[in-house]
């Protein structure tokens, strides 16, 4: 019952590879996993295009996009033709070359980050030593395509909202990493399947998910504040901040070159969100032992649609941060924490078990959480904002 | 020799050229990142997947941003009217041809002492993880130190001097 | 011609190149990016020597890598933050222009 189902994809697979002479066989079987991969999350990202119109419109009391097919679900397919047969301008003083690379380099190198995701048992185009390394290795690269595309524009709104993506990038890039390295010190591995698979096993019908641990707590809450901050999402979206950047780094870009810039964005949201299931959430494994007859790939894609719902959540409530805010916040507060962090898991990993550990971990993260959080609303570094009305 | 053995070489290769010889300064860091990555494909053609790993993501990832971003603040962008090479670059140039001719030939003069194709190792970064904590702890010491201290060194000394003055 | 003669002979190309590179050019930062490339040159010969060399298992040459790597991060952060205080204060990175040891 769990294999027929669960395995369905990887049985397909091995299927039609079957018909081919075995010493093409790996090849085209990785090339089988590549077109899945290269397929899916785009039609995903066309779901989640509206999904996230519906969403916003309902949060802001109106309809949403309602008039191409049934609810408004046809509306990705009339964008991405509206976006393919736009012209594609690119400024006379634009550096061609780099302005036609930025893209590209972008979107590939999202997808390379899928390349480590296990997206259910046994689904996992490489399974490498040094996944979680490489998924970082690649996603650090974005940077650099977000800086082609400002600078080549030559544009000054595009210059600006480059060098704040990439100040911001590099600024979150290090809670980022620093949150899911105490993952690491846990299962003492960076392969991301093995990181799954500490956290498949159950007691008493709950699951081991690191989520469920203080230190895997403060992590996750961490993860998910990097990650917003890395994909250029709101409260952090100065880098496109619409009301005084026009659009940022994409402003000189139309027609396909925008589309794959609106893409790669989407599909870095998807890519993160899973790693941060897979490290924190427990990837693939079901969230009750009685559930564990729903396949894998149920599991993974559920707990990835849930972070994008929480993503749109987020920005239809939370109004943007300022610039010195936003990096006050990532060196002042989550840089901190993160490094207590890690002390609190390496404490937890020694204590052995039992309930002290529970106490003693929690209230150091509490602690150390608010009285940072007190010191820095006292020093009014980090706070509430204050308004100033024209009299 | 294998065939992606070749084009890599000559993609570093030519991304270093490139980052020597462009004129426009940021095009000379974006040929540098291309070199960056060639030489992160070398590693990986040579095993070496932790190291080819740790390239991309502290080279392109950091060092490149660095660089463009220091280019940028200090208007490195415009080119210089009275062209980008020093006055004395035929001494330069001289020096660096006669360095790599040294070491070309002593390369050459060496193939035979120097060891063929060998079993390919299998490292796990389990093992690399051991070796740092274990043989090479002292070094990952003094290398935490070197960060931090290069990290303080490197925020005081691109700070404004005239908050240090009031 | 091995392949370990046929690495070594790239990195001591890219090594010149970088050498001749921080020479010849007068912006600083491009100065810096010939050093970057000579670092570099220098870890391909050593990973090159730890795939080829006699104990592989010891990882030598790879940890010489990764800690020189590490190394080369904060020499590029320090360097450019020299290189920029430089600009504030004498207004341009030539480094022809910058000829006079009194501020």
């Amino acid at each position: 019952m769990i294999s027929g189902m669960d395995q369905v994809f990887v049985l397909l697979r091995l299927w039609l590879v079957s018909f081919l002479p075995a010493a093409w066989q790996p090849v085209i079987g990785a090339l089988l996993s590549v077109v899945a991969i290269v397929c899916l999350f785009p039609a995903l990202f066309a779901l989640t295009t509206v999904f996230e119109r519906k969403g916003l419109a309902r949060i802001q009391n109106r309809l949403g996009p309602n008039r191409v097919g049934p609810f408004g679900l046809l509306q990705p397919i009339a964008d991405g033709i509206k976006s393919l047969t736009k012209e594609d301008i690119v400024p006379l003083s634009a550096d061609a070359a780099v302005h036609f690379l930025a893209p590209v380099l972008l979107v590939v190198a999202v997808f390379m980050g899928f390349a480590v995701l296990p997206m259910g048992r046994n689904m996992i185009l490489v399974d490498m030593d040094a996944g979680l390394l490489f998924y970082f290795a690649m996603s650090a690269s974005t940077e650099l395509a977000v800086f082609m595309a400002g600078w080549s524009s030559r544009n000054k709104y595009s210059l600006l909202g480059a060098m704040r993506a990439v100040a911001q990038m590099i600024s979150y890039e290090v809670p980022l990493l620093l949150s899911s390295v105490v993952v690491v010190m846990m299962t003492g591995s960076l392969s991301l399947t093995k990181i799954v698979a500490a956290q498949s096993g159950f007691t008493r019908g709950l699951p081991h998910w690191f989520i469920f641990t203080p230190w895997g707590f403060a992590g996750f809450v961490m993860y998910a504040i990097a990650t917003t901050a890395e994909t250029n999402r709101s409260p952090f979206d100065l880098p496109e901040g619409e009301s005084e950047l026009v659009a940022g780094y994409h402003t000189e870009y139309s027609g396909f070159k925008f589309a794959l810039f609106f893409l790669g964005e989407y599909l870095a949201m998807f890519s993160i969100s899973g790693l941060g299931a897979t490290l924190f959430l427990g990837g693939w494994s079901a969230p009750f032992s009685f559930l564990t007859w729903i396949p894998s790939w149920i599991w993974f894609f559920s707990k990835l649609m849930l972070s994008i719902f929480v993503f749109i959540w987020m920005r239809g409530t939370l109004p943007r941060l300022r610039q010195d805010q936003l990096m006050n916040f990532a060196w002042k507060f989550v840089l901190p924490l993160c490094l207590l962090n890690l002390m609190v898991a390496g404490l937890w990993r020694f204590m052995g078990d039992g309930w002290l550990r529970w106490v003693i971990c929690s209230v150091i993260l509490i602690g150390a959480y608010t009285a940072l959080g007190w010191g820095e609303m006292r020093r009014g570094k980090i706070g509430p904002r204050s308004y100033r009305y024209a009299e | 020799m294998s065939f992606v053995f070749y084009i890599l070489a000559a993609l570093t290769v030519a991304g270093g050229l490139a980052a020597m010889l462009l004129k426009n300064t940021v095009h000379c860091a974006l040929a540098l990142t291309v070199a960056f990555a060639g030489l992160a494909l070398l590693f990986l053609n040579l095993d070496a997947q932790f190291a080819g790993f740790a390239q991309i993501l502290v080279y392109i990832g950091a060092v490149a941003i660095l660089v463009v971003f220091a280019i940028l603040l200090t208007r490195g962008s415009e080119t210089p009217r009275d062209g980008v090479f020093s006055r004395t670059w035929l001494a330069g140039l001289l020096i660096a041809a006669g360095v790599f001719a040294v070491l070309g030939w002593a390369v050459i003069g060496s193939v035979r002492v120097l060891p063929h194709e060998t079993a390919v190792p299998t490292v796990t970064v389990l093992q690399i993880g051991n070796a740092l904590v274990s043989r090479y702890v002292l070094p990952l010491e003094i290398v935490a130190v070197l960060l931090t201290a290069a990290m303080i060194g490197a925020v005081i000394v691109a700070m404004h001097e005239k908050e240090g003055q009031k | 011609m091995t392949p370990l003669a046929s690495y070594l002979l790239v990195a001591a190309l890219l090594f010149s190149i970088g050498l001749a590179g921080a020479l010849t050019r007068r912006n600083a930062i491009l100065v810096l990016i010939g050093i970057e490339l000579m670092l570099n040159a220098a870890n391909l010969n050593l990973i090159a020597f730890w795939r080829y060399g006699p104990h592989p298992e010891l990882l030598t040459g790879m940890m010489f890598a990764i800690f020189s790597i590490a190394v080369a991060a904060a020499e590029a952060a320090v360097g450019l933050g020299l290189v920029i205080q430089i600009h504030r204060h004498a207004k341009t990175t030539d480094l022809d222009a910058m000829n006079r040891m009194k501020g």
